[in-house]
């Protein structure tokens, strides 16, 4: 009982998703109707995985479950939120697709069962586990990227496909290694083999530590691993691009920090892989930010700037140096960036999205004129890609500035110094979005609003960047407790 | 009090968005109102300070960030002391001037105002923050009002110029920012109290020169030095007048205000040895700054240079780390913004009289204007440093500091003066004196309330600070006397 209890979060989502699949198919419902029931329906199972991680936390049900495949602890609790708020937004965001296209209920049950693969992700500590999380969300994914069935999305989902079953061939080949040496497919008993492991290993450790990191580097969408990026951002609905942008990638990053800070994070071959990650994290940055520049469709900048981003967060990642002070620090800044990257790369999306719907073109050159015909669309675009920029007091200025310290303190000024550098680079095409938005001529004078449900999710975005930048404390509280799980 | 005063603008600028779109012209009255109040806040500030006690005062400080992980405690934490009260006197002084110059904006003025808001909570911020990262915070602030108003107001290649301006300064502060980083990680504290307590630091991860070229280079950028400068001619020329007020009145003053409160006093080992490329920075900036200006058509774009030179006055009296050089630079802050300022919104009315600011273009002005013609000239006169006028009190005491440290950079800075008498001279009399020109017949005075009452006042305080130094300059002399005896 306790472990299904612990699995409720992931439960709830599972038995919507299963509902709304087998209603689907059983009620006898008309469009509209289906549509709202599906949409509520999701919303609803979303609604109870949070009140029940809630839950696990007032009756303070941390622990293992499963025989300790899964575990509940503050940093899946993190996660929990994070990945379930997201999809709420998403779903939300997804209404004027749905009511577009032929609508199919799978959409949104496919919406939950990656968040169900997400969240476990986060939460298991085995190395099967975590490949099984992997896969059932890397599938859900798939059919969510080729849900408009035309020409572009299709060979979005199929290009997405392919990279991404030699990514997972990659982190099983990884995991494998990691299984051979150390006998045991647990983090925990992997971390206790590698702390008292001589350095004959230690060939065979980078080894398995460079294969994981392709493989999941291919979910966190970092060079050298993200040329699917631009194709899929531009080919997938927009609701599924900023899906893939800030959820995926999330889950990538959660599942890299389960394993290497746990497992590999003690003992001889951490120095080797911060190294690792500081290399890529400067390769990501600064060819994200540059190849952005000279993009004119704007999914396709946020593609490769969102490759940009993912480099920033690895800067976090390699200051989890050896000493235990910074590894919590480097954790903690890079589970506070993603926070606010969440809040900030979804709202610029629904603004996006917002905003295409009407102008019917994604080239940053159409977004001309865009703030006399719709002010607060324009206004909160301009607020998130300036917290994308990294402009106080914004959440992304937060986010960029816990994980400049942590690099820092770990004796990575250089790296740190490309960063910031980066996020000049980065200001001038985040602004020249602004800049075509506020100061060109509009082809029309008609002026338009975003649906009430795009309206609501960009309001919770700008609301949540907004008030985490004035007041970052309860992020950063929740960030740190999460990270010091891993410590 | 202080807080209040640093986010009332803010409070204006709900209202102001608040406001629906009929009473637009609204807008203009409340920012009225809110940066009279605010000045009103600080000339309180200014009078209620106690001047025989040394240090901070009207200090708010709680924390506001509390990192279990890296030892950091983020303080919000403002204050004043004889360094800053002037300077954000100044601010608000300026701030109500560039929303009474700007009483006939018609393009879209609930945004204006609002900007013209944020931009002054942004830089009284800059000046009565005690936290190293809170300063960091207004000091980025501060891009995002200037990027809208010099884009969206602004007036010829005004998107380039905005442009140039966000690059120039995003560029700085984020190299600011590595070295705030470095040096809140070495002392274990962002406190500017603490820190510049704590005096240079010896075993950072990097050496301490790399620490305070990181911090000054955002600092240079802004004031600005050659050959960093070129942002400061488009962004003034482009902006509307009352932002280029408020650009050459106060921003540029963070730039020399950051230096003081910063570079000099928390790294003095540093800024000891540092002090001759300083000292030589300044002499070719206000060289440089006058031979340029010497040859400028465009009436925006020649007191953009002079500004130039005008701020090495204010590097080399840093340059001189002494409280002397120090009072001068601080003094030359301050007078060069009332005076520059000054300087811009008559030529802002120039402009919108007769459409161009082309030297060549406009003669014989005065018959026409006598009003303007007689400020330009008080303004003109001191800002090439007339005795009685203030900019002679602060160009005098930065040389008196500096010439036992910097001969020969000295003497170039005096040689700039003449260069100054020069330019501004000839500016004077071709374009109000000279054959009256009929394409002006028709022009007329300034004699609207709002634009002849923010003259009169500027016109006032700079004959009053030239007259009567002291009540400036002493004020200064306690605020930089701590920081000069950590150099001495």
């Amino acid at each position: 009982m306790e472990d299904i209890n612990r699995f409720g979060p992931e439960l709830a989502l599972l038995i919507a998703a299963g509902l709304i699949v087998v209603g689907d198919v059983t009620l006898p419902m008309r469009g509209g109707t289906r549509r709202v029931a599906s949409v509520a329906l999701g919303l609803a199972g979303l609604a109870v995985s949070a009140l029940w991680s809630l839950v696990l936390i007032v009756a303070d049900e941390r622990g293992n479950a499963f025989d300790g495949l899964m575990v509940v602890d503050d940093f899946s609790l993190f996660f929990n939120f994070l990945f379930v708020g997201i999809a709420a937004v998403i779903i939300l965001a997804s209404v004027d697709l749905l009511e577009k296209s032929r609508f199919r209920a799978e959409y949104v049950a496919l919406v939950l069962t990656s968040t169900v693969g997400m969240m476990l992700m986060a939460s298991t500590v085995d190395l099967i586990a975590i490949f099984a999380a992997l896969e059932l969300q890397a599938i859900s994914f798939y059919v969510l990227v080729a849900f408009l069935k035309d020409g572009r999305s299709s060979e979005a989902a199929l290009k997405y496909l392919l990279l991404g079953a030699v990514s997972t061939a990659l982190t099983l080949y990884g995991m494998a290694y990691l299984f051979g040496l150390s006998g045991s497919t647990n983090l925990n008993d992997i971390a206790a083999f590698v702390a008292g492991a001589d350095s004959g290993t230690r060939p065979a450790l980078v080894l398995a530590a460079v294969f994981l990191a392709a493989g999941l580097g291919f979910k966190m969408a970092v060079v050298p691993f993200q040329m699917w990026v631009p194709d899929v951002y531009q080919g997938a609905p927009t609701p599924v691009t900023a899906y893939l942008s800030v959820a995926s990638k999330a889950a990538g990053f959660a599942v890299v920090m389960r394993v290497f800070v746990v497992a590999l994070g003690h003992g001889l071959i951490s120095s080797d892989w911060s190294n690792m990650f500081a290399a890529i994290a400067a390769i990501s940055m600064t060819l994200g930010n540059v190849a952005a520049l000279a993009q004119s469709d704007i999914k396709r900048m946020l593609g490769y700037s969102s490759i940009a981003q993912a480099g920033t967060f690895l800067i976090g990642l390699a200051a989890v140096a050896a000493n235990d002070p910074q590894l919590l620090l480097g954790t903690s800044s890079v589970v506070f960036f993603l926070g606010t990257y969440a809040f900030t790369n979804l709202g610029a999306f629904i603004a996006i999205i917002a905003i295409s719907n009407k102008i019917g073109s994604d080239q940053i050159g159409d977004y001309a004129g865009v703030a006399r015909r719709s002010p607060w669309l324009a206004a909160g675009l301009t607020a998130c890609l300036l917290s994308l920029t990294g402009i106080p007091p914004l959440a992304g200025f937060w986010g960029k500035f816990w994980v400049f310290n942590a690099a820092v303190r770990a004796d990575l000024v250089w790296l740190a110094l490309i960063g910031v550098l980066n996020s000049v680079i980065s200001a001038y095409y985040y602004v020249g979005v602004v800049l075509k938005m506020y100061t060109q001529e509009p082809a029309n004078d008609e002026a338009f609003q975003p649906s009430p449900y795009l309206g609501l999710a960009m309001t919770a975005a700008v609301v949540g960047l907004v008030a985490v930048g004035l007041y970052p404390a309860p992020l950063l509280d929740a960030s740190e407790s999460a990270a010091a799980v891993l410590g | 009090m202080l807080s209040l005063a640093v986010f009332l603008p803010i409070a204006g600028v709900l209202a102001i968005v608040l406001l629906p779109k009929e009473e637009e012209h609204r807008a203009k009255l409340i920012a009225a109102g809110v940066s009279a109040v605010v000045l009103a806040l600080i000339a309180f500030m200014f009078v209620d300070y106690d001047r025989d006690r040394a240090g901070y005062q009207f200090v708010n400080s709680t924390t506001w960030l509390d990192s279990d992980f890296s030892n950091i405690k983020l303080k919000y934490a403002v204050g004043l002391d004889g360094l800053s009260l002037p300077l954000a006197l100044l601010t608000a002084f300026l701030g109500l001037v560039s929303v009474l110059i700007s009483w006939r904006i018609e393009l879209r003025p609930r945004e204006y105002f609002a900007w013209l808001l944020v931009l002054e909570t942004s830089l009284l911020g800059v000046f009565s923050a005690l936290d190293f990262v809170l300063f960091f915070l207004f000091w980025e602030i501060e891009l995002v009002p200037m990027y809208f108003l010099i884009s969206v107001w602004g007036s010829g290649n005004r998107v380039y110029s905005a442009w140039k301006y966000v690059l120039y300064t995003f560029f700085g502060s984020a190299l600011m920012l590595v070295g705030i980083l470095t040096l809140g990680f070495t002392a274990d504290t962002f406190d500017i109290r603490q820190l510049a307590r704590i005096g240079d630091i010896n075993d950072a991860i990097i050496p301490t020169w790399a620490i305070f070229t990181l911090i000054i280079s955002a600092f240079l950028i802004k004031l600005p030095i050659v050959p960093l400068h070129t942002w400061l001619p488009d962004a003034h020329t482009d902006a509307p007048t009352a932002v280029s007020v408020i650009l050459a009145g106060v921003l540029l003053k963070m730039g020399g205000y950051g230096i003081l409160r910063m570079s000099l006093s928390i790294m003095p080992d540093v800024a000891r040895d540092a002090s001759i490329w300083l000292a030589i920075i300044a002499a070719v900036s206000i060289l440089y700054g006058a031979l340029m200006t010497l040859i400028q058509q465009d009436l925006k774009r020649l007191i953009a240079y002079s500004s130039v030179s005008h701020m090495g006055y204010v590097l080399l009296g840093a340059s001189a780390i002494g409280t002397v050089g120090l009072t001068g630079a601080s003094m030359q802050m301050l007078t060069h913004g009332l005076i520059t300022g000054m300087l811009f919104v008559l030529v802002g009315m120039v402009y919108d009289r007769a459409h161009t600011r082309n030297i060549a273009d406009l003669s014989g002005l005065a018959p026409r204007m006598p009003f303007i013609a007689v400020m330009m000239v008080v303004a003109g006169l001191a800002s090439l440093g007339l005795p009685a006028l203030a900019g002679f009190v602060s160009e005098i005491t930065v040389f008196l500091g500096t010439f036992e440290k910097h001969e020969v950079m000295t003497i170039a800075g005096v040689i700039g003066i003449a260069f100054a008498a020069g330019y501004i001279l000839w500016t004077i009399q071709r374009v109000f004196w000279g054959a009256p020109d009929p394409r002006w017949e028709s022009l007329v005075d300034a004699t609207a309330w709002w634009e002849r009452g923010p003259l009169l006042a500027m016109t006032a305080a700079i004959v009053a600070i030239g007259i009567y130094p002291a009540v400036m300059m002493d004020l200064f002399e306690s605020g930089v006397t701590p920081i000069a005896q950590r150099l001495g």
